[in-house]
């Protein structure tokens, strides 16, 4: 069944990415897609590939993996790295579409989740549009197709009247779908999904019609994995995809230019005045939250309890762009322990009682001890008390 | 290859051409990795092929006598050679040997066709009077029987071939090829070392030369008793210098004056863990359950490994559907593909176990790791092989120590400050560690000090086998209970276990296995979330403390953890308190008592006694603690002097405030005086204390009265009856007129003034007492 084009596409949904090399072409558009942004590696990419492609990819496995870990090609083409992490959580990502299973991008926010799997799109089908953004409201109209009511009074069901989702427009067009925040969308939608994935078709019983999936439609879905209990997963949907976690920044220096680099941007664009030397804060806010969050010190001689938050590299980048702000309009102009200790206290105490106590074994038995940390430590015990 | 062409054939399909040497009539110089299943699996078919009269392995010279054991019923390897030398078991070496090792292989196949096997190595006599390589030290003097070289060969071909890992060229170029040719990575392997040694000479270890050349005249004379039907099975890197031509005379001269020491060999039993831990040629084995599974599986490996992981999942209540399998097979098929590697390796079979079947999570992962990458195996030897060194150790010392074993049960008291039953109680519990109760320590006479021990001996039968068996951890007692000791504090969960662990090391002088049993109570400590488990820890440390100071041992670690562990009480116990009904809280109030005095007893750490006055002072103000726990926590800041003047009289009326349930406020009674630790003599000397009682309990109204009366009936009745007629007199007096003061004159039985000439004349006794005369 032939399905209508014209369709407005859905805006994409932009979530905290780790910044890795996103080139900041604003020519008309805010933020262009991947594959405009990134029009020339592709191209690049696609000439020198000779490896075998499956159906309708416009480059091989290899190619992908290439096009989002980085390298360089032999006509001298540079392709940026668009995925800083382990290479093996990309080529399983990359072999799992190859495979024809539906890939399940799982984990904390800020794990660059939405940017891989835009680039994932972006270099298998060419198109990283097709989206649909999971909310709690999000319809069933949304997985699979709704109705253009003006038609469909005016002249019954037909198929002028149909209007496709973005995974009906996949399935037909042999392309890439993406699903984001999976675990938000309500279970009964999510159960559309089970027959999109295991049957490959999409019935229309009004019209007597279905849309049966060609070569090179996939899905890619994206859920936070601290979120499981929203809309957990059913086991039938869950076994129809494959799973990869994206895991957190695995060095204590990469999380550091990670979380530099975005309060950067987002000072410049909230107006902050530059701060000479916050770099020392950064790092002390990230070794806080990774010690916490991997429960072992980062020399690994001590252990210390995790606290029920997450700990993100997201939440890490809100504490420091809130303690700029501290120092901006209240401070001397320094990023100072003090300005980040009230920020630290809220990300890590969430639950009020058991977490205060483990943030307390933590100052005490950690910081206090630690060269160079008494400032804050002193700022601590004072916010704390 | 005249053996192969008379012995019987083998229904087998055509045979793959022989490998090197065999067709010159040149002996079969097979050279393997060390514990590798392709090379295993090569050596089989390479032996089969040629049928050689003899094998030779590398491994000891003496264990010749032992090989015959190797194809007892009984023997399951994993199973390790043991050396050791007789007059010093702590001196040690290890020649393990998996089902898929190309040595374990080829001797059995030996033993099976009826071949002769001889060890080749360098005999241990040489290697252990040579090197002292004990269990304790990870790489040397493994590295060193086992024929590792400094350079790692593979590394160095891996590198060659472009790649950056060697275990991943490894397994490319050996381990996950087909079904083709076994034999002829053999022929590949011999020249590509002969390059390296041609580059590389003896690879920064000059003891391979001697080993070298013990292995060439192993291999004349095993030529002159069978021909040129030989085979040899050895490392690869040796492969080259055993094709070398060289004359006996200079093989002789590079072996002559080589130390010797009397050795013992024998088979002991291995397990997969230690496979994984401590390996010939390093890398290799981090996987041997893995291997075995290369090894062992018939064909489509892969699929039987997916297979395998689905049923410990299943096991494990992880759901796994058959479609899960298959999914997974596809995957790593597929990645192997984009990887470029022939076959799925570990590391893709890997990934695909934890995108399909583990939905991305690492902690049924880690349960695949652990069961099967590494596995459970343990390895069985016959009742045959000859007494592990163990065994040798503790007649040693029983002997030296003048302990019998006598089956009759006899008593033995120990004076530890003596040398010689210090020792003894050191090697008993030792034994008892390593689960050989020879003695089991009897309630002593009483009033023994900390330097008396009661041990009640007695040796039956079966504690040999348990000698036996605790050979596996060790050739010495010392260095077994230590290993012992180790394994228990990285397995024990709960803190209190440790704890006792950490007791029983400072008892038995373990003074090595201090550091782990410390580390893993403080990452236990750490992690445990009731204080009151670290509340029951803290006391029986600071007593082992004391007991170590006593036995002379080293208890530095011991005192930094009682440390961190009373930082965690500090940090965690006053949330603790909040909230806690009667039975809870009376609980908790032993606790706070232990741990007191714990704290006291720590050394050199005022700031922990201050910051721990600072949590009593907290408890005491706070009024979501119970009445008990507050008036105990007011009672010990007077009794170390921590409460300014009339502090203490300040929080006793605060806490009998009019507003204040009387229930509550009879607790904080009981807290603060009750119990034999002087509360009443309290409330004697200090009179305004005493009125404050009086006055409260006289505003109790009726109906709370008879509420209250049970539990101030158990506080009073606690104390000495002397206490008690004191107290009623004065409470009959009434109130001194002028208002209630502190040490109040006129208490009955007491001038108003303290008489110095009769307080000193108590003071000669007490020096004689205390034994300070001379100071005094």
């Amino acid at each position: 069944m032939p399905v209508p084009e014209t369709i407005a596409k859905p805006g994409s949904g932009v979530e905290t990415d780790t910044g890795t090399g996103r080139p900041q072409t604003a020519d008309e558009v805010l933020r262009p897609h991947a594959e405009h942004a990134f029009a020339h590696e592709l191209a690049a990419l696609a000439a020198a590939d000779d490896r075998p492609r499956p159906a309708r990819w416009r480059l091989s496995p290899w190619a992908v993996a290439t096009y989002l870990l980085g390298g360089t090609l032999p006509d001298g083409t540079v392709v940026t790295p668009k995925y800083v992490g382990p290479r093996r959580i990309v080529e399983v990502a990359v072999t799992t579409l190859a495979t024809d299973r539906a890939l399940l991008l799982l984990g904390v926010p800020g794990t660059a989740k939405t940017w891989v799997s835009e680039h994932l799109a972006a270099a298998v089908s060419g198109d990283s549009t097709l989206l649909v953004q999971g909310t709690a409201g999000t319809p069933e109209e949304a997985v699979r197709y709704g109705w253009n009511y003006a038609r469909l009074l005016a002249h019954g069901p037909s198929e002028d009247a149909l209007v496709p989702s973005p995974v009906m427009r996949a399935m037909s067009q042999g392309t890439t779908a993406r699903v984001e925040e999976l675990t938000r969308i309500p279970a009964d939608v999510q159960d559309g999904l089970i027959t999109i994935l295991s049957e490959k078709t999409l019935p229309v019983p009004e019209l007597g019609q279905e849309v049966q999936a060609v070569p090179g439609f996939n899905l890619i879905a994206t859920a936070n994995d601290r979120d499981r209990g929203v809309n957990e997963l059913s086991s039938a949907l869950r076994r129809r995809f494959n799973t990869v976690v994206l895991p957190l920044p695995a060095t204590p220096e990469a999380e550091v230019d990670i979380v530099a680099r975005r309060v950067e941007q987002l000072g410049r664009s909230l107006e902050l005045p530059v701060l000479p030397d916050g770099v020392d804060e950064i790092r002390r806010v990230v070794t806080v939250f990774r010690e916490l969050r991997d429960g072992v010190t980062t020399d690994g001689r001590t252990k210390v309890k995790s606290p029920s938050g997450t700990l993100s590299t997201a939440e890490a980048i809100s504490v420091v762009t809130g303690g700029l702000a501290l120092a901006a309009h209240f401070g001397d102009g320094v990023l100072r322990p003090g300005d980040i200790a009230a920020g630290i206290l809220g990300a890590v105490v969430r639950d009020p009682a058991a977490d205060r106590t483990v943030w307390q074994e933590y100052l005490e038995t950690v910081v206090r001890e630690r060269d160079g940390w008494k400032d804050f430590y002193r700022a601590c015990r004072e916010v704390s008390a | 290859m005249t053996c192969a062409a008379t012995a019987p054939r083998t229904p087998r399909p055509p045979d793959p051409p022989p490998a090197s040497g065999a067709l010159r009539g040149e002996p079969l110089l097979l050279g393997v990795r060390h514990h590798g299943p392709g090379s295993a699996r090569g050596v089989r078919a390479a032996l089969e092929a040629a049928r050689p009269a003899a094998v030779l392995v590398e491994g000891p010279a003496e264990a010749d006598a032992l090989v015959a054991l190797a194809a007892d019923p009984d023997m399951r390897p994993p199973v390790a050679l043991l050396a050791h030398a007789v007059d010093d078991p702590g001196r040690a070496a290890f020649w393990p040997m998996a089902e898929f090792s190309p040595e374990w292989v080829a001797i059995r196949w030996a033993l099976d066709h009826g071949a002769a096997v001889r060890f080749v190595d360098l005999p241990a006599a040489h290697t252990l009077a040579a090197a002292d390589p004990t269990w304790r030290d990870e790489g040397d003097g493994e590295e060193e029987v086992s024929g590792g070289p400094r350079i790692d060969p593979v590394a160095e071909l891996a590198g060659a071939a472009g790649y950056e890992d060697a275990e991943r060229w490894w397994e490319d170029v050996v381990e996950l090829r087909g079904d083709g040719d076994p034999t002829a990575p053999f022929e590949a392997l011999a020249e590509a070392m002969g390059a390296l040694r041609e580059t590389y000479g003896d690879g920064g270890h000059p003891r391979d030369l001697i080993r070298e050349a013990h292995m060439r005249l192993k291999l004349r004379a095993a030529r002159k008793e069978f021909g040129d039907s030989v085979a040899v099975v050895c490392g690869a890197w040796h492969v080259p210098a055993l094709a070398r031509r060289t004359t006996v005379a200079a093989d002789k001269a590079l072996l002559k004056g080589l130390p010797r020491a009397k050795a013992e060999l024998t088979w002991v039993p291995w397990t997969h863990r230690r496979l994984a831990r401590r390996s010939g040629y390093g890398a290799g084995i981090d996987a041997p359950g893995w291997y075995g599974h290369l090894f062992a599986a018939p064909d489509r490996p892969v699929e039987r490994w997916m297979t395998k992981v689905a049923g410990l999942l299943r096991a494990e209540d992880h759901p796994v559907s058959s479609a899960h399998v298959i999914e997974a097979v596809r995957l790593a098929e597929t990645l192997a593909a984009l990887r470029g590697r022939p076959r799925p390796g570990l590391d893709e079979t890997t990934d695909a176990i934890r995108a399909v079947l583990c939905e991305g999570s690492d902690v049924p992962l880690g349960l695949v790791r652990d069961r099967l990458v590494v596995g459970d195996v343990l390895g069985e030897v016959p009742a045959g092989a000859p007494a592990v060194p163990l065994q040798r150790d503790l007649d040693r010392r029983r002997r030296a120590l003048r302990l019998k074993p006598e089956a009759q049960e006899r008593e033995l008291g120990l004076d530890l400050r003596k040398e010689t039953d210090g020792e003894r109680s050191r090697l008993l519990h030792r034994l008892r560690l390593l689960g050989v109760p020879w003695g089991e320590p009897a309630a002593g006479r009483a009033g023994t000090g900390t330097f008396r021990e009661t041990w009640r001996l007695r040796w039956e039968p079966e504690l040999h086998v348990r000698v036996a068996e605790a050979g596996v951890w060790g050739t010495t007692v010392e260095a077994a209970a230590t290993a012992r000791a180790e394994s228990r504090a990285l397995a024990a969960t709960a803190l209190g276990d440790i704890t006792a662990l950490a007791e029983q090391c400072l008892l038995a002088g373990l003074g090595d296995a201090l550091p782990v049993v410390m580390r893993a109570l403080a990452d236990r400590a750490a992690l445990d979330t009731d204080v009151a488990h670290l509340a029951q820890a803290l006391p029986a440390l600071a007593r082992a403390l004391r007991y170590g100071d006593v036995r002379g041992t080293g208890t530095e670690a011991l005192g930094e953890v009682a440390a961190g562990i009373a930082e965690r009480i500090c940090v965690g116990l006053p949330p603790a308190c909040a909230g806690l009904d009667t039975d809870a809280a009376a609980q908790m109030r032993e606790r706070l008592d232990d741990v007191h005095t714990a704290i006291g007893l720590l050394p050199d750490r005022p700031d922990l006694v201050d910051r721990w006055a600072g949590v009593l002072r907290r408890l005491a103000d706070r009024d979501r603690t119970p009445g008990v726990l507050r008036g105990r926590a007011a009672r010990l800041l007077l009794d170390e002097g921590r409460t300014a003047d009339g502090e203490a009289a300040l929080l006793m009326s605060r806490a009998l405030s009019p507003g204040t349930p009387p229930a509550d406020a009879a607790a904080w009674i009981d807290g603060f005086v009750g119990g034999a630790s002087g509360g009443g003599l309290l409330l004697v000397h200090d009179e305004r204390l005493l009125g404050l009682v009086d006055a409260w309990l006289t505003s109790v109204p009726a109906g709370a009265f008879t509420d209250v009366l049970p539990l101030l009936r158990r506080t009073f009745s606690g104390y000495e009856q002397g206490v008690r007629r004191s107290l009623g007199e004065l409470v009959a007096r009434g109130p001194r007129p002028g208002g209630p003061g502190p040490s109040a004159p006129g208490v009955p039985g007491f001038a108003p003034d303290p008489d110095p000439e009769r307080a000193d004349a108590v003071l000669p006794l007490l020096h004689l007492i205390l034994g300070t005369e001379a100071l005094a």
